[in-house]
């Protein structure tokens, strides 16, 4: 039975694998003398994280050559940003790693606060909303993390764990702002609605539920004798390569540097919290699982703190000029903005009308200038170069995204080692595609 | 299907009143200018505000700048022979040190930032593009935004070239990281970074023509592959008369 069909070309054979028919392509050339191999990855591939091509040259089962193509996700959400107003590029932005969507609004939301000069004014509580939401984002993301790289090497069952357990991080989201993912929740100036006291309990059950999973996590994974073949020694990259090649995150924790902005460069008042920078020694696979893990037990310290912070009071800024007019509620209809606001702009005060008009449909003027705000994501630096000139839309807002600046490192790698093992490093760094090519 | 008989419209029929074949067709010039605003150049899509672009000028910062700011340009001052001769500007904004840097001497500059003892920017965290179009004779400005894990600081380096000759050398040799980010950077605004291994477009395809994030490039207005169908840039819409 043969699949693989060949095709004489001016540089030799090429083989159209569509699984299956390993054998075929083996066999079909001769090992002595055609040695080398180059085997195209994806863009479609079950272990790729998303549309990531991996090119790849092979002599034996042993990588000589890794090449990357990116961009198949693009979507020019740094383009589109250009022709919206401030407030809208929430809803873009949260779209980009879908994986964090928090973190990919606040970066973006603290640059444009940084911009009006607002960042005083953000107040205690949206600040606090701002942490527990992270932080539950922060979990989410390394829940897929674990359930996909378990599915990647072998161990399926881990993968139903963790995305059961993010299903119900998701209904916290869906809870607190309406949506399970691209909620478009922070917004610039504070958060677009009050968290609901049934979240709270929520969460508290969460809290509770949580460090026994993770347990259950370890006992699943951390003894296996084949999750520690596959992942301990595997995809080994150090300090110095980490910096040069400008990775961060759990990678860079793994390989010993504590660097967490968290910790190093302060935002949201994290100075506040207790928590540790979670390190490994080892810089493998390995390490980078464990650091992970230890992240998400701090992670729900954190959260816990943040709802002991968490006081009554406004979640916008008080600036009219700048929040939202109205605060969002659940109608018959979906999630919109409040009656009692529909009933004043419609039925009582003009002027009121004419400022809702005005703040919604041309939005408010941000000083020229621009800046760069960095936060911790799940995946390492994620921060927004933002650019006004003085108008209502952006000049421009790139994102350093953590994905694309990490995939650099596959070569490094990869080079050298199996081809088992490239799907083991490449998972490591935990690249979500939608936030590489954005 | 629709049944013409009974009474159905054929999807193939154009629009009742309209006069071109496609809806996105651009209707015949008026006078008036263009659509609803007479919208032109950047084309709005809110259609209120912002309508024109402003001209930003950049101002200097005066000595002192205040906090680190002064002790890294001083240390930089001792490591770069001849930094006067390098550096274009200085501005101190919102909390943050931008220097602009003249675009031959950006590798240099790098160097010494990385590798002087007394700065120590380790991590090169972001580079980007920006097209100042209109406001600035040198159009397209390269920010570099470094980050000294040392001493926790950043800083942003900033170069300006011309859309004409966008060149100035690649940084890769200093900060290995840059390598992707100096391909997305030419993918998006045509800047050509010397001495860079291989550069290529990154996220578009290979075969693109034009640099998308050029504030000349339109949003919209490239053929789609369906049926041939064209989405017009947004000052070009079907406009309301």
């Amino acid at each position: 039975m043969t699949y693989a069909t060949e095709r004489q070309t001016s540089e030799g054979k090429v083989f159209t694998v569509t699984g299956g028919d390993w054998d075929t392509v083996v066999g079909g050339t001769d090992p002595l003398h055609e040695e080398r191999i180059v085997v195209n990855m994806g863009p479609q591939h079950p272990s790729t994280h998303g549309v990531l091509r991996l090119i790849l040259e092979l002599e034996g089962e042993t990588v000589t050559e890794c090449r990357l193509a990116v961009g198949y996700l693009h979507t020019g959400i740094e383009k589109n940003l250009e022709f919206r107003n401030w407030v809208q590029g929430s809803t873009f932005v949260t779209r980009m790693d879908y994986l964090s969507p928090i973190f990919n609004e606040t970066a973006y939301s603290m640059a444009v606060e940084k911009l009006l000069g607002i960042t005083d004014q953000i107040t205690e509580r949206a600040t606090v909303i701002r942490v527990l939401m992270m932080e539950l984002n922060r979990i989410s993301s390394h829940l897929v993390w674990l359930g996909t790289t378990g599915l990647e090497l072998g161990a399926i069952s881990m993968m139903l764990y963790g995305f059961r357990e993010r299903e119900y991080i998701l209904e916290i989201f869906e809870m607190i702002t309406g949506l399970r993912m691209n909620m478009a929740y922070v917004r610039p100036g504070g958060v677009a609605q009050d968290v609901p006291p049934e979240a709270i309990v929520k969460i508290r059950e969460f809290l509770d539920m949580m460090p026994r999973k993770l347990k259950e996590y370890e006992a699943l994974l951390s003894g296996q004798p084949i999750w520690i073949e596959r992942t301990k020694g595997v995809a080994l990259l150090d300090v110095t390569g980490c910096l040069a090649l400008g990775v961060t995150g759990p990678v860079l924790r793994s390989a010993g540097l504590g660097w967490d902005l968290r910790k190093q460069m302060p935002y949201c008042g994290y100075e506040n919290y207790e928590f540790d920078v979670c390190t490994a020694q080892t810089g493998d696979v390995w390490g980078r699982y464990e650091v992970r893990v230890a992240e998400m037990r701090e992670s729900l310290k954190i959260i816990e703190q943040c709802l002991d912070k968490l006081r009554p009071g406004p979640v916008m800024v008080a600036d009219k000029k700048i929040a939202w007019p109205a605060q969002l509620a659940i109608g018959a209809d979906g999630l919109g903005n409040s009656l009692e606001h529909v009933a004043k702009i419609m039925g009582q005060s003009m002027e009121s009308l004419i400022h809702h008009f005005k703040l919604v449909t041309e939005g408010f003027r941000v000083p020229p200038g621009q800046v760069y705000v960095a936060i911790e994501g799940p995946r390492g630096e994620l921060a927004a170069h933002a650019v006004s000139d003085g108008g209502t839309r952006p000049y421009r807002v790139h994102f350093r995204e953590p994905s694309f600046v990490n995939l650099q490192a596959i070569p490094a790698m990869a080079e050298g080692g199996l081809i088992a093992d490239v799907i083991a490093g490449g998972a490591s760094l935990d690249p979500v595609m939608g936030g590489c090519d954005r | 299907m629709v049944d013409e008989d009974k009474g159905g419209v054929p999807v193939s029929m154009p629009p009742v009143g309209s006069t071109s074949g496609a809806p996105a067709e651009l209707p015949p010039a008026s006078p008036a200018g263009r659509g609803m605003f007479g919208i032109q150049g950047s084309g709005d899509t809110s259609g209120f505000g912002g309508l024109v672009r402003r001209k930003v000028r950049v101002a200097s910062s005066p000595r002192p700048f205040g906090g680190w700011f002064d002790d890294v340009y001083d240390a930089l001052e001792e490591a770069f022979g001849g930094l006067d001769d390098a550096i274009e500007r200085v501005v101190v904004d919102r909390g943050e040190l931008t220097l602009h840097i003249r675009p031959d001497r950006i590798l240099d500059v790098c160097r010494t930032m990385r590798d002087d003892a007394s700065l120590r920017f380790e991590l090169c965290s972001s580079v980007s593009g920006v097209d100042y179009l209109g406001s600035d004779e040198r159009r397209l400005h390269i920010a570099y935004h470094l980050t000294s894990m040392t001493y926790q600081r950043r800083i942003r380096l900033e170069c300006a070239v011309t859309a004409e000759n966008p060149r100035l050398p690649s940084v890769t040799s200093v900060y290995p990281t840059a390598d992707w980010q100096e391909r997305e950077t030419y993918d998006m605004f045509g800047v050509i970074f010397e001495g860079h291994p291989n550069l290529t477009r990154i996220l578009m395809p290979d075969d693109w023509e034009g640099f998308p994030q050029r504030k000349d490039y339109p949003l919209g207005g490239v053929p789609v592959e369906y049926k041939g169908a064209e989405i017009p840039p947004p000052d070009r819409r079907r406009s309301y008369q």
